[in-house]
Parts: C-alpha cells; sequence; structure tokens
C-alpha cells in the first residue's frame, strides 16, 4: 500500500524525516520504504485556462488555442488532444518548461502556426503511465499557478509492505495511530462536523446473517449535482494510493478507504428495488461484477441483495446493476462490517481481488462503520451538494475489543528478559490499550476496537516488546541442560551414503519432485503417479516415482551442453498412489554415462559398463558375502538382458541396468547410459562388525576353471562351490571369465579363486584336495560344470 | 716397500688391471686370476716351498701384504663400480613427477546439501539434532497445527501445491515435521528440521521447489532473549565472521512475539546494506496447545530459513536457477 507523506503528515508530523520515519516504521515491524512521488518533477509548468480554440488552418487533429496561462497577454498554443475545449483548464508548459524525461518547450512552428508551449496530458507530467488527453484541472484552479503547486507535488509515496495482522494500518488514520504511538504524539483528524440529516428519504435494511455482517449502516443522500466533479487535492490523493479517480461518489468512497481504512459501497438509489438484504447466496445466482465478469454464486457467498436479486459480493466487489452512474443523482450508501472469513472465502472461491477483500479479511474495525459513512456523507455535500437522509443501522458496533490479562512474570518468561513491571502500562497506552492492574504484575488490558488482532496474552507481550524495541532486549546466553544424541550405528546416515558417492567420482544432482508425466509413463509405467491440481507447467505435473526422469533430464541438459561423460546421484523422496493415500520413500539414485574414468594419458579409454556401476553399488550395500544378490528381471526403462533386480535376502533393494536402447533412441541419447535405484532407507541399513578371530595357519589356494552353459550364472556356481566346500572354504570368488576358442559352442570357463584354511591347524594338500575333488562333483552334478583342461 | 722386483712388477699391472675393470663382472673375473687357487698371487706362495727358513718367512709376509693390498683394492673398485651401477640404474628410472594420477577423480556435493550440512552441524553442536518427515502433507500438519485457519490471509490459495483435489498438499515449509515432532516427543526439544518445500511461484528469484532450515526449542522458559543469542551465535558460526544482526517484529501466525533477521551484508563494490535473511519468535501458544503441550509450563522459539539464499549470500551466487538447472559446470565448482 502507497500513502502520501504529506496527507500522513497532515493527521501526525513527527518531528523525524520521511526516511527517519520509515525506518522507524519498519523497526516497530511495519515495513515501509519512501518513494519519490515521480522520477522528476516538471518545471515551468502552469495552470491555463483554454480561452478559445480554432481548428488548425492546415493540420486536421490539430487545433489552435487562445490559452491563459496567467502572464497577462493571452498565449497561442497548438493542441492535438481531443478533449480540448473552451473554458477548460489544463497544464501549460510554457517555453522554458522541462518535462520529466528531459524534454524541454521552446516556442516552435506546427505545421506552420507558431506555438507558445504545449498544453500537458498527466502522462507528460510524469503522473501517469499513458493518458487520452490533456490532464483536466479543478474549474476553480488559478491560471499561472505552478502546477505543483495546484496538485501538491512536493510529496513523497511511504510504501508499506504491511503483515497480515497489521489490517488496522492499511489507512492514514491507522498509520497516524502507530506513528503517533512511536514518537508520543496524538493524531490529528481533519475536522467533520456530522452533516445534518435534512430529508426522511431511507432504504429499509435486513441483516439475514448477522455472523456474516455483524454491523450495516447506510443512509441516502438526495439531490446530486451530476456535473460535480472530484476535485483535483482529492484525485491526487487517490492516485497517490493506486487509485484512479472515476465518480464523485465511488471517488468519496475510495477516498474513505484510505482515509479511514473502510470499504464503502455506493448504490444508485433509483435502480434499487425494496429493502436492501444481506444474506447468503441461494442456488443459482448469479452476479455481474464491476470488473465486467459474471459469477456462479455459491451458497457460502454473503449477499448485498434487493428484491430483483445479487447486487453485491458483500465486501468482495459491487455489481453492475446498482451502481453509481455519470447520471446519479441520489446514492445509498453503506458502510458495512463483514465477517473475515465469509469475505476471504467468497474472495479465493471467485478469485476475485479488491482494496475491500483486502481489507475485510485482514478485518476492519469494528466501530468504525458510522464514523466512515458521516465523512463520505460531508464529502459527497462537499463535492456534490445534496441533502442526506437518516441513518439505518442493523446490528451494533462494539465499543471495545475483548479484555486481555497480562501478567509480568508471562513478559519475563517469553522475551527471556524483564521489562520493567512500572514501564508496561505506560508502554501499552501509547498504543491505546488501558490497563488496570487486578494484582501483583498482573493487569487487565482493555484493547480498543481497531486492534481485533490483539485477543491473547502473548499478544500483548509482542505489542510490549515492540514499542519496548526488540533491539533493547539483551540476547541470553546458552542455559540448557546438555541432551546428547547419537544415530544408530547400524543406519548409515545419509550424509555417508553421499561422502561415499562422491568419493567415487558421483556429482550430487537436485531435480525437481515434480516432472514430466509422458517421460515418467515410459521409465515407471507400473507406478501410480500423483498429480498436481493446480501444476505450474505441463511437464512438471506429476510428483516423481523414480529419480531417473530428473537424472536422466539432467544427464540429457548437460550432454547437449558438450558433456561427453557424467556419473551422477540423487538422494531424495519418490511418491507413489496408495488407494488414497500417498507412499513417500527416499530413494538413491545414479546414472553413469560415457567412459568408466575420466580421460586421461594411462589407461585407454573403456565405456562403462554394468560391472564398474555394481561395484560402486557393493561398496554402498556390499556384495554376495553380505547376502546382497543381483537377479536378472525386467524393467520397462531397462535393456531386457543387462538389468537386475538387487535382492538383498529376499527383500528389494532397487535396479540396476542399462538404458534400454529404444528409449536411448528417443531421448536422443546414443552413449550408453547405466542406471541404478535404490531405496536409500534399506540401502543404509548395515550390521555392526563383529570381526571373527584371525586363523594362525597357513591358507592354500586352488584355482579351478569350469566350463558351463552361458545360462548358468557366476552366482550360482560360487554358491554350489560354497555349499560344497564346507567349513574349511573361506572364501571362493571369480577371478576369470573366458569366452571363445577351445570351448564348445554357447559355453564360458568361469574360474574360481578357492582359498582353505583350517583354525587349529595346517591343512595337509590330501585334504584340500578332498574338498575341491567334492566341489567339482557337486558343480558337475547340479550346473553340469566340467572342470577345464 | 719391496726388494724384490717380480712382486713389484706383478702389483704394478695388478692394480693396473683392477682399476681397468669395468665392471662386476671383470673384477670376479680378475679377483679369480689374481687371488683365486690358482690365481697369479696364490703361486708366488708356492714357491715358498723351495725357501730357506729364513727366506721363507720374510717372502711369505711381503706376498700376504700384496694379497691383502690386492684385496682391498679389487672391494674398493667393486664398491665404486656398483655405485656406478646404481647411479645409472635410478638414472634411467625416473619418471615425469608432472604428469597426472590416475584413476577417478572426486565428485561434489550440491551446494544444498553442502549448506544443510553445515546449518546442520552448527546446530548439533548447539544440541538441535536433525529431524525429517513427509513432503506431502495433510492441512492440519501443514496450516491448521500453526495457527493458519482456513480463511487465513497468509494462506492465498495461489501459494500452495495440492493434490487429490486438495485432500492433501505439497508442504509449504518444514514445519509440519515441527508438529510431527512436538506431538510424538516430550519436551525439552531441540530440532532443526532441513528439506524440500513447494510453493506455487516461478521466476527469476522463486523456484517451485526450495529448500528450508527449520528450528525448533521447546523447554522450560525459553523467550525472545535464547532466540537472539542463539541466531546470532549461529549467523556468525556459518558466515565465519561477527555478523550484525537486527530483528524486526514481524508476523507469522505460529509465532507470537515474532520477529524478522536482517543482516549487514557487505557485497563487494557495494554499501553495505540490511538483508532479510530469516523468519522467527517465540511458538504461538495455539501451536503447543494443538500438539498438546501445555503453554503455561512449557515456551519456546522456532525460526526459518532459506536454504538456498544463504548458500547463495555465502558462495556469491546470484541467480536462484542454477541450484536446479544442474549445470555441471556449475556443480563441480563445490568440490
Amino acid at each position: 500500500m502507497k500513502l502520501s507523506e504529506n496527507w500522513l503528515r497532515e493527521w501526525v508530523d513527527p518531528a523525524a524525516d520521511a526516511a527517519a520515519l520509515a525506518a522507524k516504521l519498519t523497526m516497530a515491524g511495519l515495513e515501509c520504504a519512501v518513494e519519490p512521488l515521480a522520477a522528476e518533477l516538471p518545471q515551468g509548468v502552469v495552470v491555463a485556462r483554454i480561452l478559445s480554440l480554432v481548428p488548425h488552418p492546415t493540420a486536421d487533429r490539430l487545433r489552435v488555442c487562445e490559452v491563459d496561462a496567467g502572464t497577462g497577454a493571452p498565449l497561442r498554443i497548438v493542441c492535438g488532444a481531443p478533449n480540448a475545449r473552451q473554458g477548460m483548464l489544463a497544464p501549460a508548459a510554457l517555453p522554458g518548461a522541462r518535462l520529466p524525461g528531459g524534454v524541454e518547450i521552446r516556442t516552435a512552428e506546427l505545421r506552420g502556426v507558431a506555438s507558445s508551449g504545449m498544453l500537458c496530458s498527466a502522462s507528460e507530467l510524469g503522473l501517469a503511465e499513458k493518458s487520452d488527453g490533456l490532464l483536466e484541472l479543478d474549474a476553480g484552479a488559478v491560471p499561472g499557478t505552478p502546477i505543483e503547486q495546484h496538485l501538491g507535488l512536493r510529496d513523497r509515496l511511504l510504501d508499506l509492505d504491511l503483515t497480515p495482522n497489521r489490517g488496522d494500518c492499511l489507512s492514514i488514520a491507522g498509520l497516524a495511530r502507530e506513528v503517533g504511538a512511536l514518537y508520543a504524539l496524538a493524531p490529528t483528524p481533519p475536522p467533520q462536523p456530522a452533516p445534518a440529516v435534512s430529508i426522511s428519504r431511507a432504504v429499509p435494511v435486513v441483516v439475514e446473517d448477522a455472523q456474516g455482517c455483524p454491523h450495516y449502516v447506510g443512509r441516502v443522500v438526495s439531490g446530486l449535482d451530476p456535473a460535480a466533479r472530484t476535485p483535483d487535492w482529492m484525485r491526487e490523493r487517490l492516485r497517490r494510493g493506486g487509485i484512479r479517480a472515476i465518480h464523485p461518489v465511488v471517488d468519496v468512497t475510495n477516498y474513505v478507504l484510505l482515509e479511514l481504512g473502510q470499504p464503502m459501497h455506493g448504490f444508485d438509489c433509483t435502480r434499487l428495488k425494496g429493502p436492501i438484504r444481506v444474506r447468503r447466496a441461494a442456488g443459482g445466482e448469479r452476479l455481474a461484477l464491476l470488473n465486467e465478469q459474471t459469477i456462479e454464486l455459491a451458497p457460502q457467498d454473503l449477499l448485498i441483495a434487493d428484491d430483483s436479486g445479487p447486487l453485491v459480493l458483500a465486501g468482495v466487489m459491487g455489481g453492475t446493476a446498482s451502481g453509481v452512474t455519470a447520471g446519479t443523482t441520489e446514492v445509498f450508501l453503506e458502510s458495512a462490517c463483514f465477517d473475515p472469513v465469509t469475505v476471504a472465502a467468497s474472495g479465493r472461491r471467485h478469485k476475485l481481488l479488491s482494496d475491500s477483500r483486502h481489507r475485510f479479511e485482514r478485518g476492519v474495525d469494528p466501530a468504525l462503520q458510522r464514523r466512515a459513512l458521516e465523512r463520505a456523507t460531508g464529502l459527497i455535500q462537499q463535492i456534490c451538494g445534496g441533502q442526506a437522509g437518516p441513518v439505518v443501522e442493523a446490528g451494533t458496533a462494539p465499543a471495545h475489543a475483548a479484555a486481555v490479562r497480562l501478567r509480568h512474570s508471562q513478559v519475563e518468561r517469553l522475551l527471556g528478559y524483564a521489562i520493567p513491571a512500572a514501564d508496561i502500562p505506560p508502554l501499552l497506552a501509547l498504543l491505546g490499550i488501558a490497563t488496570h492492574a487486578v494484582g501483583e504484575g498482573e493487569w487487565l488490558a482493555q484493547v480498543p476496537t481497531h486492534r481485533y488482532d490483539l485477543r491473547i496474552e502473548a499478544d500483548l507481550v509482542e505489542e510490549v516488546a515492540r514499542i519496548y524495541g526488540y533491539d533493547r532486549i539483551p540476547a541470553r546466553a546458552y542455559r540448557a541442560a546438555l541432551a546428547p544424541f547419537a544415530a544408530a550405528e547400524t543406519r548409515r546416515p545419509a550424509d555417508a551414503i553421499k561422502d561415499l558417492l562422491v568419493a567415487r567420482g558421483y556429482q550430487e544432482v537436485v531435480t525437481y519432485s515434480f516432472v514430466d508425466p509422458r517421460l515418467q509413463q515410459r521409465l515407471d509405467p507400473g507406478s501410480a503417479a500423483i498429480a498436481l491440481d493446480n501444476p505450474i507447467a505441463d511437464t512438471m505435473s506429476v510428483m516423481r516415482t523414480s529419480l531417473w526422469s530428473g537424472l536422466l533430464g539432467t544427464w540429457l541438459y548437460n550432454r547437449q551442453r558438450q558433456r561427453q561423460r557424467a556419473r551422477l546421484f540423487e538422494l531424495g523422496a519418490c511418491y507413489t498412489r496408495a488407494g488414497g493415500a500417498v507412499a513417500e520413500t527416499r530413494r538413491l539414485g545414479g546414472l553413469v554415462a560415457g567412459t568408466v574414468r575420466p580421460e586421461q594419458w594411462g589407461e585407454a579409454p573403456r565405456e562403462a559398463d554394468f560391472y564398474d556401476v555394481k561395484a560402486d553399488l557393493a561398496a554402498l550395500i556390499g556384495g554376495d558375502a553380505d547376502g546382497i544378490r543381483y537377479v536378472p528381471a525386467r524393467h520397462a526403462a531397462l535393456h531386457p538382458g543387462r538389468s537386475a533386480r538387487i535382492l538383498r535376502g529376499d527383500a528389494e533393494l532397487g535396479w540396476l541396468g542399462a538404458l534400454h536402447p529404444q528409449l536411448a533412441r528417443e531421448l536422443d541419447c546414443p552413449e550408453t547410459v547405466y542406471l541404478f535405484e535404490l531405496d536409500a532407507d534399506a540401502a543404509g541399513r548395515c550390521v555392526l562388525p563383529a570381526p571373527a578371530p584371525i586363523s594362525g595357519f597357513p591358507s592354500s589356494r586352488r584355482d579351478c576353471s569350469f566350463v558351463v552353459r552361458e545360462q548358468v550364472t557366476a552366482e550360482s556356481l560360487v554358491e554350489v562351490a560354497r555349499a560344497a566346500g564346507g567349513s574349511l572354504l573361506k572364501h571362493a570368488f571369480v577371478f576369470a571369465v573366458y569366452r571363445g576358442a577351445g570351448l564348445p559352442e554357447g559355453c564360458k570357463s568361469v574360474s574360481l579363486g578357492l582359498i582353505f584354511q583350517d583354525y587349529y591347524r595346517t591343512l595337509q594338500d590330501d585334504e584340500v584336495d578332498a574338498v575341491v575333488g567334492e566341489i567339482t562333483a557337486r558343480v558337475s552334478t547340479q550346473l553340469g560344470a566340467s572342470l577345464r583342461g | 716397500m719391496s726388494t724384490d722386483p717380480n712382486l713389484d712388477e706383478l702389483t704394478r699391472r695388478a692394480e693396473a688391471e683392477i682399476e681397468a675393470a669395468a665392471d662386476a663382472r671383470a673384477l670376479e673375473q680378475l679377483r679369480v686370476e689374481l687371488l683365486g687357487k690358482k690365481g697369479r698371487v696364490t703361486e708366488l706362495l708356492k714357491q715358498l716351498g723351495g725357501m730357506a727358513p729364513e727366506q721363507r718367512k720374510a717372502f711369505g709376509e711381503r706376498v700376504n701384504r700384496v694379497k691383502e693390498s690386492l684385496a682391498g683394492a679389487l672391494e674398493r673398485k667393486a664398491a665404486a663400480v656398483a655405485a656406478a651401477e646404481l647411479a645409472h640404474k635410478l638414472a634411467a628410472e625416473a619418471i615425469d613427477v608432472s604428469l597426472p594420477g590416475r584413476g577417478e577423480a572426486v565428485g561434489a556435493l550440491h551446494p544444498v546439501t553442502r549448506t544443510i550440512r553445515r546449518v546442520e552441524r552448527i546446530f548439533a553442536s548447539m544440541g538441535f539434532e536433525t529431524v525429517e518427515g513427509p513432503e506431502i502433507e495433510d492441512d492440519w500438519h501443514n496450516f491448521q497445527a500453526l495457527n493458519i485457519p482456513e480463511s487465513h490471509p497468509a494462506r492465498a490459495m495461489q501459494d500452495t501445491f495440492y493434490v487429490f483435489n486438495g485432500a492433501r498438499l505439497l508442504r509449504t515449509h518444514t514445519s509440519p515435521v515441527q508438529v510431527r515432532t512436538m506431538q510424538a516427543r516430550k519436551p525439552p526439544i531441540r530440532i532443526v528440521c532441513p528439506g524440500r518445500v513447494y510453493r506455487v511461484d516461478f521466476d527469476r528469484t522463486h523456484s517451485p521447489m526450495f529448500h528450508q532450515v527449520e528450528g525448533l526449542y521447546i523447554a522450560e522458559d525459553v523467550g525472545l532473549a535464547d532466540l537472539k543469542h542463539d541466531l546470532q551465535q549461529f549467523l556468525s558460526l556459518f558466515f565465519e565472521r561477527e555478523v550484525e544482526a537486527l530483528f524486526r517484529p514481524s508476523y507469522f501466525p505460529f509465532v507470537e512475539p515474532g520477529a524478522d533477521v536482517h543482516m549487514r551484508w557487505h557485497a563487494p563494490g557495494q554499501e553495505p546494506r540490511w538483508l532479510e535473511l530469516l523468519g522467527c519468535g517465540v511458538v504461538h501458544p495455539n501451536v503447543l496447545q494443538a500438539v498438546g503441550i501445555d503453554p503455561e509450563r512449557y515456551s519456546g522459539y522456532a525460526f526459518g530459513m532459506g536454504v538456498e539464499r544463504l548458500a547463495m549470500l555465502r558462495y556469491g551466487v546470484d541467480d536462484l536457477r542454477l541450484f536446479f538447472e544442474n549445470d555441471l559446470r556449475f556443480l563441480e565448482q563445490f568440490k
């Protein structure tokens, strides 16, 4: 919200410049910045009256005006504005004038006619973004008056960014109250005599929903001059508050909104049928709004209606059917207090923003309505004349908000600092909060109606601290008792998992949790994805069920930027739908593309393969000795012959495999890409080390090469060997795999290293030979393996 | 020394031959030729048998002296040859130590992770435990329990991502983790809650997903003065210098009194200015009541900060989008 500094200073004028005032407000929790009214003020521009005007002899769109600019003799100025007319007052930039943006005005010839200056629009003076014609000025303005004096342009804007609890400061009056409290000054509102009631005309008001509208006042003002024009001083204040002048009645209600903070509405009396009713909407009702939008009303919407139907969406926006127009001579003014929840809900439901909604949903002083009505009546009479009818009232205005108990002990407890008890009542008094003691260090605080945000003791504690100054509350050093904590040693923390991958050359990435549903469908068709109700883009519209779309996206992004190799990982949540519930699991995903190592002088480059990535995973989750198994399995995203489910015991830990070549082609990704994904929590589970004693006797090694069919997995060979080897076989591992010459078609040779050892003695060769014989026999019968000669 | 011209001649020749020996093999051959069983010096001793006893003694002594002298010469020459051979071998084995090492290079953590870690560790040293929680939340945990009723202006529809036709939402802050922790534990509670949060906002300075670390400390008798101290400590530790911090009154529905923390920021080449860094305050009694903690007995503070904002300040990054583009040229600089 922006407000004129000069306007505020009419109410309260602390001995502080705008910057100091803004800083003071900011430190009191009302963020305030100071802005110049315009980047530059016009110089040498004065009020002028168009005495006469005739068409330009040679240019259709131009006219030649005789102008009184207070210079003695009339000036001749050529003007192209369509709204120029005889008798009109407008700003004139005289020769030598300088307009914002650096335009200098000189006597010039326009299509053969000399022009002693220029009549100006608002935009030419830097007062508007764009304008249609000359800036019309008050009929009573005095020609020759400098424009900055007439319009009061020596002003600044106070730009307030208020927190939602301080709706009470969304007006000059409210801001003046706060400034008054901060500088210990009493604001002085402009004098406003209550207008005399001179007619009896009244529109009855029936409030059917007192919860939605606890207080409503209204009155008729008749006999308005339809030709009346809102004076420049009011137009300027509205403009500085961000509101365009439209019609004197509307302008006055807006002015009162800015001045007092009470949103009001003016109806054209002649367009009302029967009494005003404040009620909830009935089924199927519609309302054509002032923003030219027609809405379908919901039963929760609160309305101002008459016998013809809905007129206004209460507290949010008026309708076209009953609003004032250029010819209006009789208005019904409404000043009401609406329930914040109801207004907020309607505003949200229909996606309508307005100054009125902004204030009502934050709360409007429930005791303000009559004062605002009297003020608006007075201003309308001042501008448009007319006679006021009696005030019609429904509901009551409370005298004050609830009394709140405040204990000094709580001030000390919540602040951690004892502001002296004697200081507290005077601090609150600055805010208009009266206190009376009800015991030792305990008060009952009477909160004024405009501070409806102060409801509980903690609210008052904040007020005390705020006015006292947060900066004056000293920091208090640690006093807490030690409460040590440690994570379980059988859980590898995410940090350790990440560090391990980083040490193995992986780069961590962080990708969005919402992904492109089409890509995800290709990568993980089996999972039920959760779609966002309100995504910001189609490509970010479903929650990820797997980390692979983000990782692949990252790889594609980088390979388009000349990257030829990557090792990426991400650790984060994935989300799937399980009935109506959400299953959220933390997953660890990785992508490997390009060569196994960075390009270097000492090694021939080699594309990374399944086993390179498997070794990285082994570093994380262990290998076959730890019960980890890789089982050939099909996955929509993976190459069917190069993919595996990873199991620990029978529990699935995740997947490893090459990106399916078909998908790779579709994604325009010619390199072989390996992907893995693990359940991060399961992967982080580990056992507490329990080392076995080390034998003091030497071990014996035997190497055996077995010829097996291609389908026989290395793992099964090792498993059978282990089972056959018994307790003397300490370790069995594959050290070579051979395919090619010398082997039968469809067979491979797998070489096992077998390490034998006994804890208590040195093994004799014949004992070892016997076990090797047993192993050879068992792999032969179970797997069809034969010893390679 | 000698009076025997033959012996002298033999010694001279032998010494010259030793000196001329090229390598260990030649030396060994010489040693055998001179001092071996059939060597030239050994042969001389065979003459002893035909000598008179007095001659014999003198001659024997002379021959032995020659033998010792030649053995010494052989040994010295052998050592010299070995040293020369070693020097030659070492020179031949020299490598170019400037060539890079072989193998894998290290990767790097994402700057967000790095920042969260730093925040966590500082607070861990103050006794705050890290707690995490779900990102898809319900209205109660994300809003209502935090004193943000349905009609609250702080809850504009456009800010929150919803799923299941509004039945669930993507958490807009990590505060629901605080709520869940307060429900599950008894005070004293000291936790920090890092994680992803979501808001419907996407432009140069807003990302629909970003990270927060929120903190909570609930115990008997915790107030604004403790919050000021602990956050001041944190900022100074995080930025590794004495940070000038300012606490300004502000409003968040879940705290009362509430504050914004601003820090004095000296960007290179710019006037120092106050930067808004985080929001905090004393936990609102309605929040404590909602989770079943007696606000008359316990009080506490809470704070929340944007991780990307901290990272941007710490590392001098000026575009938020860099954190989520995952351009390796950017990320690799965080090694």
